[in-house]
This record gives structure tokens, C-alpha cells and sequence, in this order.
């Protein structure tokens, strides 16, 4: 037997400030910070519909914060979130039905979890100005 | 003290699957139910904005008078903001530390879900009706 004489300094547990993350480690965190991007986004939901009901002054308003560039802007980032929420939140349905629990299948999910988000938000926004 | 084949628990109590904390997997079934229901409303959301998105209020008022557009606007908001709750729930259980902090902060996300839930729904409903 030809053992390694000695072994890499490694650490003794995987720590977050030294361990580096798998690819799916850090969707699954995402999934958590867009579900809470998405909670906040409900905010501006729900000024939208409110305006709407307080009458076109107040819908005026909104409309001409979400098409000011700050507006635009968190909008693109809350289309971002849903479309990752709602692709890796298919992932975690399919998982809790037991299902692509092997770490193969699990890297080409990551990559058809990240493929889908880029594809839905591309073409949500080319329909939306083109 | 028992061993794992030593279960306290009656057979009816196991089948029920409740626990100790008398809630079973509800809140978990919950979550997913909700997130099944939100694929295709959350898709319909986005198709929706899309058309919306050069809307004045007169034509948003126009849009959501129509009840299968109301209707699907109401169910959406209802699956979201029961949805967000409780995912916010489990962040909150996870990552917040202090007791108290912890119960406070998910019944503070709580009523403020449904605060929104309310105004959201309510505020379909007066354009909706063209009160």
C-alpha cells in the first residue's frame, strides 16, 4: 500500500469561512434570500393595487416610480427572484416527491435551475420591449 | 431511557403523525401546496404584468373588472401571501437565535402578510366592482 505519507492541511469541519460551497449549496441559499427579496417585493404589490383603488393620482404615482430607473431596476431584480424562486422551487417539489436525489442528476439540475432563470427573465423583458 | 422499539407513542397517535406539537406535517403541506399552486398563478402573474405594462388606470381598471382576471388576481395574492408567511417562518425559526426574538419577529412577518393580504385583496375588490 503507497498511503500518503501525509496529509493536506485540511480543516476538521466544513466551516463556512473556509469551506467552499458547492454549486448547489449556494442555490439553495439563494433560494431562501430570493424568497425573502420576494416577500419585500409584495410591498410594492400591494402599492400598486392599492393606488389603483385610491384613484388615478395616486396610480400616476406608482406608475411613474416603477418606470423611473430605481423602478425598473427592482423590478428586474424581483423578476430575477421570481423566476429563480419559481425554477429551483420546482427543483425542491421534485425533491420532496423523492425524485433526482443522486449528485449527479443534482449538477445537471443546478445548471437547468440557472439556464431556466436566465432564459424566463430574457425573454419576459424582450416581450415586454421589443 | 427507551429504546427506539420502545415507543410510548400509541399506534393511533403514529398513524396521525402529529407529534408532540399537534400539528403534524400541516405547516410543511401547506408549503407545498402552495408553492404547486403558485407555478402556473405566478406565471399568469408575470403574463399579466407584461401586458399591463404600458397601462394608465383606466385601462388597469378595465383589466381587472373582468372576474376571471379579478378572480385569478384575488387567488394569487391569497397562495402568495400565505406562502411567504410561512417561508418566512422557517427562515426566521433557522436563523434567528434568541427565543424571543425569534416568536417575535414571525408573529410581527405574519401580521404584516396578512395586513398586506387584506389591503391587496380589498383594494381588487373596490376597482373591481367600480366602487
Amino acid at each position: 500500500m503507497t498511503h500518503a505519507a501525509k496529509s493536506p492541511a485540511r480543516p476538521l469541519s466544513p466551516h463556512l469561512q473556509v469551506y467552499r460551497l458547492p454549486l448547489a449549496a449556494w442555490l439553495s441559499i439563494s433560494h431562501r434570500a430570493a424568497g425573502i427579496g420576494l416577500t419585500l417585493g409584495t410591498l410594492l404589490l400591494t402599492w400598486w393595487l392599492a393606488a389603483a383603488a385610491y384613484g388615478p393620482d395616486a396610480y400616476a404615482l406608482f406608475s411613474d416610480f416603477i418606470s423611473s430607473a430605481l423602478g425598473l431596476l427592482i423590478l428586474f431584480g424581483f423578476s430575477v427572484a421570481l423566476f429563480f424562486h419559481l425554477c429551483n422551487g420546482i427543483r425542491h417539489l421534485l425533491w420532496d416527491a423523492g425524485k433526482n436525489f443522486s449528485i449527479e442528476t443534482t449538477k445537471r439540475t443546478n445548471i437547468y435551475v440557472i439556464a431556466g432563470t436566465v432564459v424566463l427573465t430574457a425573454i419576459a423583458w424582450l416581450i415586454a420591449y421589443l | 431511557m427507551s429504546g427506539p422499539s420502545h415507543s410510548l407513542r400509541s399506534p393511533l397517535g403514529r398513524a396521525r403523525g402529529l407529534g408532540s406539537a399537534k400539528e403534524g406535517l400541516h405547516h410543511w403541506w401547506m408549503q407545498r401546496l402552495t408553492s404547486l399552486a403558485l407555478i402556473p398563478l405566478a406565471m399568469w402573474f408575470v403574463v399579466s404584468l407584461i401586458g399591463l405594462r404600458q397601462s394608465d388606470w383606466e385601462q388597469y381598471t378595465l383589466w381587472i373588472s373582468n372576474p376571471i382576471n379579478a378572480t385569478v388576481m384575488i387567488l394569487f395574492l391569497g397562495v402568495t401571501f400565505h406562502h411567504a408567511q410561512s417561508g418566512m417562518q422557517v427562515v426566521l425559526e433557522d436563523y434567528v437565535s434568541s427565543h424571543g426574538t425569534r416568536i417575535a419577529s414571525i408573529v410581527a412577518v405574519k401580521f404584516i402578510c396578512y395586513a398586506l393580504a387584506a389591503l391587496s385583496i380589498v383594494s381588487v375588490l373596490i376597482v373591481a366592482f367600480g366602487v
